[in-house]
C-alpha cells in the first residue's frame, strides 16, 4: 500500500519543513499539492510554447493549439465523456456549477418548480442555487442525513415530484468524505422528471469517475484538487444540454461572426470559452491526469482508502473526540471532519501548525451542514496519495498535544 | 512552541475560557454584530450610552480563545470610557497587532498581552474581531447623530 512512498519524492513541496518538523500537509481537500512534473508543464509552455491558441498561424500557436485541445481529449477519455465537445473548460467547478445555474437553468425555471440539494453541499453547489431559487421564484429543498450522517436516500425520494427539475448533489462531500450514491440519485432524478448535476470536487483524482455510466447531465471539477494547477476546471454536459446552455460570458474567439447590431457563436465546445482561455493551466491539468494514469488511479484509491481507515480508527480511539458524518471508516473517503470536546478548531489547528500538521479548521465552506451539526466549524483532515502512517501517526500526536496544552 | 506559549499565555486561557461580560444587555443603545466567514463564528456586541459614554457592554457569540479573551479585556478596558476614549483605544489595539515597532501600549491594560497574535497572521481576525464591533458600533453612533 505504500505508494507514497515512492511518490512523495515527486512532489518538491515537501521538501521543506514547518517550525523544524516534518510537513504533514493533510489539506488535500482544500487544494492538493502539485507533482514536479505539473510544475514542469507550466513551466516549459510559458518558457518556450507561450503563444495564444485557435488563432495563430505560425507553428509555435499552432502547438500551443494542438497540446491545448490534446487536453480535452485526455479529460473525455478519463471521465468517459462521450464526446469531446461535451468538454469545457472553466476556472475550476465554482464557475463550472454557477454557469450550469445562470447559464442553463435560469432560462427555464419558473415560480413552483422545486430545486432539490441536500444539506452537505458545499457553498459552490448551494449558493447558486440559493440565488437562482430568488430569481426566478423557484423553490430550493434540501434532503437531509441519515442516522449513519449520511445522505438520505428515503428523504430524497420523498422529496422528488414532478416539480423538480434539478437535482444537484455532491460525488464525494468535502467535509463527512461520504461518497454519495449519484448513480441511483441520477435514475431516481430522471424517472421524476428532473435534471441531474454532480459537483464532483473532491472526487475526481481520487476515484474512477465515469460520467457516462452516472448518466448525470452535469458534471464538475477543479484541476487544483487533483494535483494539477489552480484557476482551471471543467464543466462537463451531455451534448443537447450543453447546447442549451447559454454562454455567461461574451467576448473573442467564441464567436462565428460579428456585426453591427447581431453575432453569431461557436459550435460546442468553443461557443462557452470566451476569452483567452488559462491556456498553462489546461496544459497543467493534462499533466495531472497523466500523472494520475502513471501512478494509477486504483492504487490511489487503494493506498488512499487503507490509509483513512487507519487514520480513522486511531482518531476514534481518542478521548473526547467527535467525528462527524458516519460511523464506519469505509464510508470516509480521504476526508474526516472532527471536534475536540472544549477546544476550540482554531486553537486547535494553530496548535497543530506549530507541529507541521496542517489541516483545515472552519467551516469548510458547508455553513449550512455547520448549521445542522448546530456548530461554527470543526476540524477536517484529507489525505491523498501522498501522505503515509507517518503523516497520521504526527496527527494523533497532536491532538493529544493540544488536549493536554488546553487541559486545566 | 516559545511562539505558542507566547500566544496561548495563562491570563489569554483564563480570560477565554470564562469571558468577562458575556451576555445580554436588556435595551442596548446599539448592538453589532460580526462575523469571521473564515470559521463561522459570530459576535454580538451590545452597547449601553450615555452622555457619549460607555456605561455598559457586553458580548455574546461562539468563538476560540483568542476572540473570546480579546473581547472579554476589550469590553473590561471600556467600561466607563467615553466613545473618543474607545476609539482611540480601538487605534492603539490595531497598531499594536499589526506594527512590531509600536510600543505604548501600556493604555491596553490586560489587552496587551495579546501582542502575541502578530506573530500569528492567520489568527489577527480572531483577535480583532470584538474591536472592529467596537468601532463600527461607534461608527454607527457617530453617523446617527450626524
Amino acid at each position: 500500500m505504500t505508494i507514497s512512498n515512492n511518490i512523495r519524492k515527486d512532489f518538491p513541496f515537501f521538501n521543506q519543513k514547518v517550525n523544524g518538523k516534518r510537513l504533514d500537509y493533510l489539506d488535500s481537500a482544500a487544494t492538493s499539492q502539485k507533482p514536479q512534473i505539473v510544475i514542469d508543464s507550466l513551466n516549459q509552455y510559458y518558457s518556450f510554447g507561450n503563444a495564444n491558441i485557435h488563432r495563430g498561424v505560425y507553428q509555435i500557436a499552432e502547438q500551443a493549439t494542438e497540446q491545448f485541445e490534446s487536453v480535452r481529449d485526455l479529460i473525455k477519455d478519463f471521465i468517459h465523456a462521450d464526446r469531446r465537445e461535451e468538454i469545457v473548460f472553466t476556472k475550476g467547478a465554482t464557475q463550472s456549477l454557477n454557469w450550469v445555474a445562470f447559464g442553463f437553468f435560469k432560462q427555464f425555471l419558473k415560480p413552483g418548480d422545486e430545486i432539490l440539494i441536500s444539506v452537505m453541499e458545499h457553498h459552490s453547489n448551494l449558493v447558486p442555487w440559493q440565488q437562482i431559487a430568488k430569481l426566478t421564484g423557484a423553490h430550493l429543498k434540501y434532503v437531509q442525513l441519515n442516522d449513519d450522517g449520511e445522505f438520505d436516500l428515503e428523504d430524497f425520494k420523498n422529496k422528488l415530484n414532478h416539480h423538480v427539475k434539478v437535482v444537484a448533489v455532491a460525488h464525494v462531500s468535502n467535509v463527512l468524505g461520504s461518497l454519495n450514491p449519484v448513480e441511483e440519485i441520477c435514475r431516481l432524478a430522471h424517472d421524476a422528471g428532473s435534471l441531474a448535476v454532480v459537483d464532483g470536487a473532491q472526487a475526481v483524482g481520487h476515484l474512477p469517475v465515469n460520467v457516462h455510466s452516472l448518466d448525470c447531465d452535469f458534471y464538475a471539477f477543479s484541476a487544483h484538487k487533483m494535483f494539477g494547477p489552480t484557476g482551471v476546471g471543467v464543466l462537463y454536459g451531455k451534448y443537447d444540454l450543453l447546447n442549451q446552455l447559454k454562454p455567461v460570458e461574451y467576448g473573442g474567439e467564441m464567436i462565428e461572426d460579428v456585426d453591427y447590431q447581431n453575432t453569431t457563436f461557436k459550435d460546442l465546445p468553443l461557443r462557452l470559452e470566451a476569452g483567452t482561455q488559462n491556456i498553462a493551466g489546461v496544459i497543467g491539468l493534462g499533466a495531472a491526469v497523466r500523472y494520475i494514469d502513471q501512478v494509477g488511479l486504483k492504487e490511489i484509491e487503494t493506498h488512499n482508502s487503507q490509509l483513512l481507515d487507519s487514520a480513522f480508527n486511531k482518531l476514534s480511539n481518542l478521548p473526547e473526540i467527535k467525528i462527524y458524518g458516519s460511523k464506519g471508516a469505509l464510508k470516509h473517503h480521504d476526508i474526516i471532519s472532527f471536534n475536540l470536546n472544549g477546544i476550540h478548531p482554531h486553537d486547535a489547528a494553530t496548535v497543530f501548525d506549530s507541529l507541521g500538521v496542517e489541516v483545515r479548521a472552519g467551516h469548510h465552506c458547508a455553513q449550512v451542514l455547520m448549521r445542522y451539526f448546530n456548530i461554527s466549524a470543526c476540524l477536517r483532515i484529507s489525505i491523498h496519495a501522498y501522505n503515509d502512517e507517518e503523516d497520521i501517526n504526527q496527527l494523533i500526536t497532536a491532538v493529544k498535544e493540544v488536549q493536554r496544552f488546553f487541559k486545566h | 512552541m516559545a511562539n505558542l506559549m507566547n500566544l496561548y499565555r495563562e491570563m489569554i486561557i483564563e480570560y477565554g475560557e470564562s469571558p468577562h461580560n458575556f451576555g445580554e444587555i436588556k435595551d442596548p443603545t446599539i448592538s453589532t454584530e460580526l462575523h469571521n466567514p473564515t470559521c463561522g463564528d459570530v459576535l454580538n456586541l451590545q452597547l449601553k450610552v450615555a452622555n457619549d459614554q460607555i456605561v455598559e457592554i457586553k458580548f455574546d457569540g461562539s468563538g476560540c480563545i483568542i476572540s473570546q479573551a480579546s473581547a472579554s479585556m476589550m469590553t473590561d478596558l471600556v467600561k466607563g470610557k467615553s466613545l473618543k476614549e474607545a476609539k482611540n483605544l480601538k487605534e492603539v489595539f490595531s497598531k499594536m497587532i499589526t506594527d512590531p515597532d509600536f510600543k505604548d501600549t501600556d493604555v491596553l491594560e490586560d489587552a496587551e498581552i495579546l501582542q502575541g497574535v502578530r506573530q500569528f497572521p492567520p489568527r489577527i481576525k480572531c483577535a480583532t474581531l470584538a474591536w472592529n464591533a467596537l468601532e463600527k458600533s461607534i461608527m454607527k453612533m457617530e453617523d446617527d447623530n450626524g
